[in-house]
């Protein structure tokens, strides 16, 4: 078998399983595995900006939250169906992120002040649909369960199962042919050396913009599935910091700036939250789950900084070649 | 609008901005002098919150008098982190610290609401019942006493920095690490204790908060949010910086809070960090990078 099928008939494998998988599965694990999808989706819309452009964003859920109201909105009132409304929201926080981005790349930000940047526009989207009644101010948005599939909303968990491994799928599928472009080269280019890519000539402002607006994309249409999936929309839940801290540590710990990091990182933290929420939720348990992921972050950076799946994939790699 | 509402707005501005300060300029010692933002300011500010709470209702200490057992415990902290785990990150690339030290602050963060649960908390202190009047304004007795006690820290801290050996020596090791190491500096010492002096001031500034505003352990990233907002408003890295912008950040949100509405008061302070982050990075009093 030559080197270069062995990965695909894996991840072919792996495809075919997770379709067949919810026939046995509990109700509960099909939850799990749903949180596992969404947020490995989340991680890889991340990973565009975060991982491979190099350009960490700690607002990302400045995207889920546009994605998610425009979506809910325009279904409230206008009675349009959340699949096209997705595609609004995604375009919206497309244009959110070409504001933040071109706001800071132009002006030249990097590092901890590109960070602040993203955060402090996530947070201004936050206090401002706090302040607007039209957008359900502090109370938030509930979205009524109607069961219509036109309306994303399903009466078997099994649907919403589908409708995330969709979504995952397309986001790693969208990432994998970034990373196989000449975008994803330059991304990659920057991330490693700004000053140097521009000494070469590349146009490192077009390039970081084109990131952070696919990036802002693809989070703004996960914002549409969480707001159907969760039936409603809190400013301080889906603008606030620490979503954008969920989105971003799992693509580290799994390996940011790879294909499959954010999958492997979400495969590790997803269930944990979940099991924390069912067993560690009586007084004096909340919280422990953080504290593990905590944990972990510090772990990775210290030990292995480039996230699991590097080092996943080298003992992979020295096993087969140790038996062949 | 009122004179005595707008005189009100500034005066209590004015007397949280000494807190403010004092969070700020925590924030930019360290990174003034290892070059590193630290993530988890407001986790630590926090536990200097829960320790002064600890205090006040377990041994009945006023936290005008436990801010300074609850700075120790947060220098130790401070030392033990920069020890064990930044000192670590100290060369790899900012965004590898910028986690390091967000996961630290989820730690921290979340031993806190295991010890304590998620119930908002207010430190007991008999000062809070005591309010002056000046004319037609009111001052709060606590709050005054936060101020003057805040300011009083971060006078110190500039003598310090200012008159003693290991302070001169500080500055040094932010100006040149390299040229401090070869004339001899002991700069992993210079870093812990600065680390220890920043996590202190913010711990302070949390004890002394603790009787004023109510606080639980999710209050930690906001109050990062807003030391970095007032460090960069005033220049990372400036000590004077971090002073005014304390100030300044502090009056713009309460006049904020006056003219827009009490929610709104932060899209202020955002608004200005937006604006300086573009035109002026380097801050209204930091030299230009």
């Amino acid at each position: 078998m030559s080197a270069s099928r062995g990965p695909l008939l894996l991840g072919a494998a792996t495809i075919l399983t997770l379709l067949v998988l919810p026939a046995v599965l509990s109700s509960y694990a099909v939850t799990v595995f749903i949180f596992i999808f969404f947020y490995g989706y989340l991680g890889q819309a991340w990973n565009v900006l975060g991982g491979y452009a190099g350009q960490l964003s700690a607002g990302h859920a400045a995207f889920v939250g546009v994605g998610g109201y425009a979506t809910t909105l325009l279904s409230m009132h206008w009675g349009l169906s959340p699949w096209i409304g997705m595609l609004v929201g995604g375009v919206l926080a497309a244009a959110l992120g070409a504001v933040i981005g071109g706001l800071g790349f132009r002006f030249g930000l990097r590092g901890f002040y590109f960070v602040l940047l993203t955060v402090a526009f996530a947070e201004v989207c936050r206090i401002i649909t706090l302040n607007t009644e039209a957008m359900g101010g502090a109370l938030g948005l509930y979205i009524t369960f109607t069961g219509n599939p036109w309306q994303l909303q399903f009466q078997d968990n099994r649907a919403y199962y589908y409708v995330a491994l969709g979504l995952m799928l397309l986001a790693t599928g969208v990432v994998a042919l970034v990373e196989r472009s000449r975008l994803g080269a330059y991304l990659v280019a920057i991330r490693e050396d700004e000053d140097a890519a521009e000494a070469l000539g590349v146009d490192t402002f077009r390039y970081k913009l084109c990131a952070i607006v696919l990036s802002a994309f693809l989070t703004g249409l996960g914002g549409a599935f969480y707001a159907n999936y969760l039936f409603s929309l809190q400013p301080n839940a889906v603008f606030g910091i620490p979503l954008s801290v969920d989105i971003i540590i799992r693509p580290v710990i799994g390996g940011a700036g790879t294909l499959l990091g954010p999958l492997l990182g979400s495969l590790i933290l997803s269930p944990l939250a979940e099991i924390a929420r069912i067993y560690f939720s009586r007084p004096g348990w909340t919280g422990l789950h953080l504290v593990v992921y905590g944990v972990l972050l510090i772990g990775t950076v210290l030990f292995v900084p480039q996230g699991a799946y590097p080092h996943l994939r080298r003992a992979w790699t020295r096993r087969r070649s140790g038996t062949a | 609008m009122d004179t005595t509402l707008i005189a009100q707005g500034l005066l209590s501005g004015v007397l949280f901005g000494g807190v403010y300060s004092l969070m700020a300029v925590g924030l930019t010692l360290i990174f003034g002098v290892m070059r590193i933002v630290n993530f988890a300011h407001g986790d630590m500010m926090v536990w200097g919150m829960y320790l002064a709470w600890l205090l006040a209702t377990r041994l009945g200490l006023e936290p005008t008098v436990g801010f300074a057992l609850a700075a120790a415990a947060l220098f130790v902290l401070g030392v033990v982190v920069q020890r064990g785990l930044v000192d670590r990150v100290q060369d790899a690339p900012h965004e590898m610290q910028i986690l390091l030290l967000l996961g630290v602050g989820l730690v921290l963060e979340n031993v806190a609401l295991v010890a304590f649960g998620p119930d908002p908390q207010r430190a007991p202190s008999g000062l809070s019942r005591i309010t002056l009047w000046l004319g037609p304004v009111f001052i709060d007795m606590a709050r005054l006493v936060a101020f003057t006690v805040a300011l009083a820290l971060t006078g110190g801290l500039w003598l310090f920095l200012r008159r003693t050996d290991l302070g001169r020596t500080m500055r040094a090791t932010a100006d040149n690490p390299y040229g401090a190491l070869v004339v001899g500096t002991d700069v992993r010492r210079v870093y812990a204790t600065a680390f220890g002096i920043g996590a202190a001031c913010v711990g302070a500034a949390g004890a002394l908060v603790s009787p004023i505003l109510p606080f639980s352990p999710s209050a930690g990233l906001p109050a990062s949010v807003a030391s970095f907002n007032i460090v960069i408003i005033g220049g990372m890295g400036s000590l004077p910086g971090a002073f005014a912008g304390g100030l300044i950040v502090s009056v713009a949100e309460s006049l904020g809070a006056l003219f827009l509405a009490p929610s709104m008061k932060e899209l202020v302070s955002f608004g200005l960090l937006i604006v300086i982050l573009l035109l002026r990075p380097a801050g209204l009093f930091g030299r230009r990078a």
